[in-house]
């Protein structure tokens, strides 16, 4: 029995009118917009930008509109070390957005700290915000966000939305 | 071409005064605005704001709290720090082979420049540097002027960007990508790419190198000429970038200013030229020095470097020792065990090298008790070394000299007088890097 | 050598407080035993010797020895094209010298790093506040009584700190340790 939250659609059975749960359309809507909102701190805001640009088309997922405002973005991209000092400007940044929103800690550095085991270092973003996607390297290459943007997707298509 | 298109510039603080004389004659003043800070009379309320630490300038984490008085910018204060990350106490915490991977992280734009000053740091205080192999250096300064390159991209691409000119960015990056796959090949990492080691690198260069880069030399100097179509005589470029920002020569030396930003001042500081280090004594490029001082100034600065680098790599390449496949094995490290790891198959078998093996892993290259400080020609500046050893293993004091941190201490200085989107302008002129300023 | 004769200059004038120069790996050192005089220093080797540009001040803890704190300062000339080195040493109880910033203007930000780091303060700093870290954060890092780890602060709505796991290290050599037994990697505590 498929559960609330697949497609289902068979194009040579329906033809043009899809029939589905709610649940599916609109986790199918969600997942293919994400807006990302980049907290690029380090390095590995390079690679987002490399991901954004022409080699690793970010834009192929949904997620070409990487302006800076968090009242209009879907997803943070965590994308560097977060220092102490920054910490609050970052969970600031994370209230100010709109729900459904999700988090990506690109790099070793937002996931648990890296390399920097020192005094002035956030050890792992998610001593602040809630994460659900984590991303491994330093940097991680374009094609591992692009991966992990894609088990964000899939995650997304599974939460139920309308049902309690 | 039948007539050369002169190109108009205007002063920005003079068009805004203009501006405010026909529009609101009765409230301009008798001395104009553009003098920046408080003359006596306030014309209504300065405003502050806050810039930063999360911009689209996409330069980093960089915070300024501007106080304006309409448009005009009257005071700057720069708050950095917000990627501190203690890099120098985990030096006192590490040996020198291990505090590599950290100096990659400093300027991320050009990771195999900071790698190279490290390593020649380091060398300088055990006294090596002057036994280098010939290919080690050739290709030591292949790296960097690769990474300057890439990094001047960049800082072009991301100040177009600032600027509206958006599809320049999607070029450099195109070339950008090139490199990484080059530096990929050579070192295994896209960037971040720890390849030097103390008295020599890590591996040689792959077969098949040395042209794959010949090729990426002769692409990259169309796509500069693209760019520069784009970029050197559009007007509204210039009118943003003209007679913006304008760095006396007098304050850029006593703001301990270096790089790009200096040279577009006017000053001849190239520490390539100046205090040649590896094999730049012998080679022939030279260094692009502006007149005014001003964003457009340091911008074909940075465009002319990177047409020097260009030079230089093909001049390393057909001077390479040992040639692109170094058939003949020329040594690529210092052939002191005390130094540099031996060979794997020595240390299987033979006991000396064993040992050298494991003390050298353990307790690091063993430096004499004293004190250095190497500055190096990095893209954004004089990169500088300054290690206290006492003897051993580990840096007693390790300080990093980040030209970053120096190019933006001139930006209290610089600012005011300027109007709000000029800071943009002056920002990105001034490429700075902040996992080089906050170290 | 340039330098040396530059140093010899520096030294002839003020040879009541400055020592040296001494040499090492070609670069030249000239120690000022009165840390007070600093100012006054610095401003002839501008003037009349042309040392136009402050490449970095640095300060070194010397933990377990008085004085407590030695301040690096590397001059050049952009003209001439020569390095020199001047050093200091303040004691703990007094932490403090006279400010360089009316010599050179780019000093402004090297001493508030060390202030920010060190705690060493500056006579006459137009604005001696933290740049790196946040302004009430108790603590100097780079002292070595300081752990790496860092040790737990609360400042609310400005910025907190927690102590960063270790697991038992950091492991290191010691430097300056007198032979290969020594400078076998243990665990280094704070020297405290």
């Amino acid at each position: 029995m498929p559960t609330t939250t697949e497609l289902g659609y068979n194009s040579k059975i329906e033809g043009d009118v899809v029939v589905t749960r709610v649940d599916a359309a609109i986790n199918w809507c969600r997942k293919q917009s994400l807006w990302p909102m980049p907290m690029g701190l380090a390095c590995c805001a390079i690679e987002l930008m490399a991901a954004g640009a022409s080699k690793f088309d970010i834009s192929r997922f949904g997620s070409e509109v990487m302006r800076f405002s968090p009242r209009q973005s879907d997803v943070m991209i965590v994308a560097g070390t977060v220092t102490y000092k920054m910490a609050l400007a970052v969970r600031r940044i994370y209230d100010q957005m709109p729900e459904p929103k999700w988090v990506i800690a690109m790099g070793a550095c937002a996931s648990t700290g890296g390399m920097y085991r020192s005094y002035a270092v956030l050890q792992g973003v998610d001593q602040i915000i809630p994460v659900d996607v984590y991303v491994a390297g330093c940097p991680p290459r374009p094609e591992a966000l692009l991966d992990a943007l894609i088990k964000l997707q899939n995650k997304i298509q599974k939460e139920p939305v309308l049902a309690a | 071409m039948a007539t050369a298109q002169t190109i108009e510039f205007h002063d920005p603080a003079s068009r805004v005064a203009a501006g405010a004389k026909s529009l609101m004659p009765e409230i301009v003043p008798a001395s104009a605005p553009s003098t920046g800070g408080d003359d006596g009379e306030l014309h209504g309320e300065k405003m502050i704001l806050n810039m930063g630490p999360s911009h689209p300038s996409t330069h980093g984490v960089l915070r300024i709290i501007l106080e304006l008085d309409g448009e005009i910018i009257t005071k700057a204060t720069p708050d950095v720090g917000y990627l501190h990350r203690g890099d120098e106490k985990i030096a006192e915490n590490m040996t020198y082979t291990q505090f590599i991977p950290y100096t990659d992280r400093l300027d991320y734009l050009a990771p195999l420049a900071n790698n190279v000053a490290y390593a020649l740091a380091v060398e300088k205080l055990m006294g090596i540097d002057q036994q280098l192999p010939p290919r080690c250096q050739y290709i030591r300064v292949i790296c960097c002027e690769m990474a300057r390159v890439s990094a001047h991209l960049l800082g072009l691409g991301a100040f177009a960007m600032d600027i509206g000119a958006l599809t320049v960015f999607l070029h450099t990056f195109t070339e950008r990508e090139k490199i990484y796959s080059l530096i990929e090949r050579l070192t295994g990492a896209r960037f971040t790419t720890s390849y030097t080691r103390i008295g020599g690198l890590s591996r040689d260069l792959p077969p098949g190198w040395a042209d794959a880069l010949r090729k990426f030399c002769d692409e990259v100097e169309v796509n500069f000429a693209e760019s520069e179509t784009l970029l050197t005589r559009n007007r509204i470029f210039v009118d943003r970038t003209r007679n913006v920002g304008i760095i006396s020569r007098a304050d850029a030396i006593d703001y301990g200013l270096t790089g790009p930003n200096l040279r577009g001042s006017g000053v001849d500081y190239d520490v390539r030229k100046a205090h040649p280090y590896l094999v730049y004594g012998e080679l022939d490029f030279e260094v692009p020095v502006g007149s005014v001082g001003d964003s457009y100034d340091r911008y074909l600065v940075r465009m002319g470097e990177m047409r020097q680098s260009v030079r230089l790599i093909r001049q390393c390449l057909d001077q390479l020792p040992g040639g692109d496949d170094n058939d003949a094995m020329e040594p690529i490290n210092v052939p002191d065990g005390k130094v540099v790891l031996p060979a794997k198959d020595k240390v299987m078998t033979s006991m000396e090298e064993l040992i050298h093996q494991f003390m050298l892993v353990t307790q690091g290259v063993n430096a004499p008790p004293g004190e250095i400080y190497f500055g190096a020609e990095n893209p954004k500046g004089e990169l500088g070394f300054y290690i206290n050893s006492r003897g051993g293993g580990t840096p007693y004091r390790l300080k990093i000299r980040a030209p970053s941190f120096c190019n933006l201490s001139i930006l209290p200085h610089v600012l005011p007088g300027h109007m709000m989107s000029d800071a943009v302008s002056i920002l990105g002129s001034i490429d700075f890097v902040m996992g080089e300023c906050d170290r | 050598m340039a330098a040396a004769e530059l140093a010899n200059q520096l030294q002839a004038k003020f040879s009541d407080v400055l020592s040296g120069p001494a040499e090492f790996r070609g670069e030249v050192t000239l120690k000022l035993a009165d840390p007070e005089r600093i100012a006054e220093v610095c401003e002839f080797a501008k003037k009349s010797l042309s040392y136009d540009m402050l490449l970095d001040i640095t300060s070194i803890d010397n933990y377990g020895e008085d004085p407590r704190w030695t301040l690096v300062y590397e001059l050049y000339g952009t003209g001439h094209g020569c390095h020199l080195r001047l050093k200091t040493e303040v004691s703990e109880e007094k932490s403090e010298l006279p400010t360089v910033t009316g010599v050179w203007r780019g000093a402004d930000w090297h001493e508030r790093e060390i202030y920010d780091m060190m705690g060493v303060r500056f006579r006459g700093h137009p604005d001696l506040r933290r740049i790196l870290m946040w302004d009430g954060y108790p603590y100097f890092p780079l002292r070595k009584d300081f752990p790496l780890a860092g040790k737990p602060t609360d400042l609310p709505d400005v910025a907190f700190t927690k102590s960063a796991p270790q697991e038992g290290g950091p492991f290191v050599t010691v430097a300056g340790g007198k032979d290969s037994m020594a400078r076998e990697p243990r665990v280094r505590v704070p020297e405290n």
